[in-house]
């Protein structure tokens, strides 16, 4: 009898901790809409999503955050544009030509470049990156009026630091899926006379897509998620999102306004992570989408 | 020797510390269909391999001796590994189409090897399935996927692809173990046919297979070839004792 | 000849490719160390910094890192392994389990700046936790769950069946057979989960910067160390994001090579584990 009620305990115990992720989603979801739509209705969402003059402080104060989702969208863009090539062609090295010993070394490399914490590649991207693209655009722009010099932190310092930051990512998942595709389709493009190499680009990433696209979502979803880094390389003032313009992403507004924030300004943040938070949703979609139909395939 | 397509000269071939092929000697007729026949894990595949230097791509295989396509060694110094490919198809036990449309998989070795004019390759890829007796079942399905297909029709459609590049040999390796009764049938029709052109040697376990479809035979056992000849005379009467217990069904 | 060209062209880029990757993990490390390691001292290391006594410490960032990866795991580990326990050897698949797996999925595909503004207004507000260490351990233990679950779950599944039928037919219970052979033969995977988790929490810092804030002083008295949980703490992350703004580059650098330091371990710890008992390894970048 005692045994019994331990193991119906037990069960019971379990299953609580199983739907606690379920839990987490929910109330995540639930807060961030509880917490993001009251300064739409307050402020009006027109005035926030298609405003771009972000002045919170103001004594008339405005909240145009459409610089901030632009930001986002064209950073993410251009991060994905750099990262992801980079990304293929080194995990075609990995799978497909590299010698084992060469295999040996880039792997746990990669392996520790995802294991970096992120402060550190802003950090980086701050003291050595940034000063680079200062002198950059002292050139491009040497004995212009209209250009606001950025001292080298802007859209196009952020974009190499995500592009970095997404690579590890992109390796690994791409590895996995040009590993699964059969050999026998390979030995079908030698025997017709193809060249390895004209194997890989023709036949083995053809045949990996469904893999290698979920690789570009999961970096998709890496770089609109990242913060930390690119809030000290990005040089944080609302503007267009043009390479050589200061910007700021939707986390790095949140990350640097919540610690004084107050009233309607704070709730306009919240309105930021609520926008962060949906296109994040929509990227997890895509890519289950994407796996579910890996899965039929 | 001078109407042989293909012939080799105590081919020996390692891998690791096993010595897998066994001073082959052999003559392929051209526009002959070549059956070669034996237990599994004798040799018969790796020997075909070894004939379109598919064996290459494998660690730790080594090669002696000589392997002639017209009386020009393979393995020479001078050959061109993709242009051999080129001239020696080949066919696999599993029917495996890329997974693009039926029209790409056909028109792919052509565009590896330099066709592109569109007008061309659709001539190409016409001929080619045509060839293969499948244009029928897929002249309106051109731009589907292969994957599609049922496993008969993606084997014809792996030979028509094979076709596509203009080969003087075709190498197929048990093209039909993975395929239904009809379908195989259907293969064999096309095998006949195709001998009219093309140099085929083709592996198989089923012997009933090699008397239906095959001018010569050989017969390999433990990396040797023991015995071969006209498919009449062989399996009428072997002269090797070796030979008549196999297809007599005392091993295998 | 053509062709021969653009496939060695082709080839060329894939080596540069794979040697970039190479070239920045040098590159990082060389200049992350070259930097740091003059400011690495045992004073460095043991004090915390006071404008009043002229120190620069990192001691109560160290405190406060320790407090944040025992308190997540000491919550996110038995949810974890229990979830996953439920999930592999209670639930019949359908429905239920497909919600379960959908939404750990979901968890670890999160940005961890919203995972911060949930812990902020739910746990810190609406449960009245304030800018703490507890605030900030049950942020974070949300965040690695899925990486323990995932884990601990294709640990359980590499469990050859005939462990549980062999346990089972000798009339132990089913809460019997997980503690004393489940458990056991699936705790490489599991220890593996928790090594990610560790790098996850040490490296973390845009969930932490509004739910466990900056504090970086040490406890004065015994009662300290419990009151502690209760009180704002800033990890070494956080210290280091903030003497970034602030343009305090040494104490940055300083951090920055422990931190890197820890990193390296962690991953050797793992690589380590993986070899010794051939498993395969679950991290979010690869996990799905």
């Amino acid at each position: 009898m005692v045994r019994h009620t331990i193991e119906k305990a037990a069960e019971i115990i379990f299953s609580l901790c199983a739907f606690m992720a379920v839990a987490a989603v929910f109330s995540i979801t639930l807060y961030m809409i509880a917490n993001g739509l009251p300064a739409i209705f307050q402020a009006g969402w027109k005035e926030i999503l298609f405003s771009s003059v972000w002045q919170p402080t103001a004594q008339e104060p405005s909240f145009g955050i459409l610089y901030v989702i632009l930001t986002s969208i064209v950073g993410t863009f251009l991060a994905v544009l750099l990262g992801v090539p980079v990304g293929l062609l080194t995990a075609v090295f990995l799978a497909e030509t590299a010698p084992d010993s060469l295999a040996a070394v880039i792997r746990p490399a990669v392996e520790l470049l995802a294991g970096i914490p992120s402060v550190i590649y802003g950090v980086l991207g701050m003291l050595i990156l940034n000063p680079f693209l200062y002198r950059l655009e002292q050139k491009l722009f040497a004995g212009s009026q209209t250009h606001q010099f950025t001292g080298g932190a802007n859209l196009l310092s952020a974009v190499i630091v995500l592009a970095v930051m997404i690579l590890p990512t992109v390796i690994s998942i791409s590895e996995t899926a040009l590993r699964a595709v059969p050999p026998e389709l390979k030995a079908c493009s030698l025997a017709l006379g193809a060249s390895p190499v004209t194997t890989v680009f023709r036949v083995t990433i053809p045949a990996a897509r469904s893999g290698i696209l979920a690789a570009v979502v999961l970096g998709v979803g890496r770089a609109v998620g990242e913060a930390m880094a690119i809030s000290l390389v990005s040089g944080n003032s609302v503007n267009l999102p043009l390479p050589f313009q200061s910007v700021r992403f939707l986390t790095t507004a949140i990350v640097s306004e919540m610690g004084y924030a107050g009233g309607l300004h704070r709730q306009v943040l919240f309105t930021i992570g609520l926008i962060l938070f949906v296109f994040i949703m929509m990227i997890n979609g895509i890519l289950s989408s994407i796996l579910k139909g890996e899965r039929l395939e | 020797m001078s109407q042989n397509k293909i012939s080799t000269d105590k081919l020996n071939l390692y891998y690791g510390d096993n010595h897998i092929l066994k001073d082959i000697t052999i003559g392929i007729r051209a526009k002959a269909v070549t059956a070669l026949i034996g237990p599994s894990g004798c040799g018969k595949s790796t020997f075909l391999k070894s004939l379109n230097r598919m064996n290459d791509l494998i660690d730790g295989v080594r090669i002696e001796g000589t392997v002639y396509l017209d009386g020009k060694d393979i393995y020479g110094p001078q050959v061109d590994v993709t242009r051999l490919r080129k001239r020696v198809g080949m066919v696999f036990q599993q029917p495996n189409p890329f997974p693009m449309s039926i029209y790409d998989n056909i028109a792919y070795g052509p565009k590896v090897h330099g066709v592109k004019s569109k007008e061309r390759l659709d001539e190409i890829v016409e001929q080619s399935l045509r060839q293969a007796a499948v244009w029928e079942e897929v002249e309106n399905q051109l731009r589907k996927p292969a994957l599609g297909l049922s496993g008969g029709q993606k084997q014809r459609l792996c030979i028509a692809r094979a076709l596509a590049v203009e080969p003087e040999v075709l190498l197929m390796d048990e093209p039909t173990s993975a395929l239904d009764p009809a379908s195989t049938l259907k293969v064999e029709e096309l095998i006949n046919r195709l001998k009219r052109k093309y140099t085929i040697i083709i592996v198989t376990h089923n012997m009933q297979q090699a008397v239906r479809v095959s001018d010569d035979t050989a017969f390999f056992l433990l990396g040797e070839m023991v015995e071969c000849g006209t498919t009449d005379r062989l399996f009428a009467r072997p002269t090797d004792r070796r030979t008549k217990e196999y297809i007599t069904g005392k091993f295998g | 000849m053509m062709r021969k060209l653009k496939d060695d062209v082709l080839l060329c880029l894939i080596y540069l490719a794979a040697f970039l990757a190479e070239f920045l993990l040098i590159g990082i490390l060389a200049y992350v160390f070259v930097r740091g390691f003059p400011h690495i001292s045992w004073h460095f290391l043991t004090t915390v910094t006071s404008i009043l006594e002229g120190t620069v410490g990192i001691a109560g960032n160290i405190v406060n890192t320790i407090y944040m990866v025992v308190l997540t795991l000491a919550i996110a580990v038995p949810v974890g392994i229990g979830s996953a326990i439920y999930l592999n050897e209670y639930a019949r698949p359908g429905k239920v389990v497909r919600l379960i797996e959908f939404t750990t999925q979901t968890l670890s595909g999160i940005p961890s700046i919203i995972f911060g503004l949930f812990g902020m207004v739910f746990f810190g507000v609406t449960l009245g936790l304030g800018y703490s260490i507890l605030t900030g351990a049950l942020t974070l233990s949300l965040m690695v769950l899925p990486l323990i679950t995932r884990n601990t779950q294709e640990a359980l599944k590499a469990v050859p069946e005939s462990y549980r039928n062999g346990a089972v037919g000798m009339g132990a219970g089913k809460w019997y057979m997980i503690r004393t052979i489940l458990l056991p033969s699936a705790m490489p995977g599991i220890v593996t989960g928790i090594i990610l988790a560790v790098g996850r929490i040490l490296g973390e810092s845009a969930a932490l910067l509004f739910t466990a804030g900056s504090g970086y002083f040490l406890p004065r008295s015994f009662g300290g160390w419990f009151h502690k949980l209760v009180e704002s703490g800033g990890t070494l992350t956080i210290q280091l994001y903030l003497s970034m703004e602030k343009a305090q580059y040494d104490t940055a650098f300083g951090i920055a090579v422990v931190l890197l330091g820890m990193v390296l371990c962690l991953n050797l710890v793992t690589r380590v584990m993986v070899s010794r008992f051939e498993m395969p390894k679950y991290t979010d970048a690869g996990g799905r």
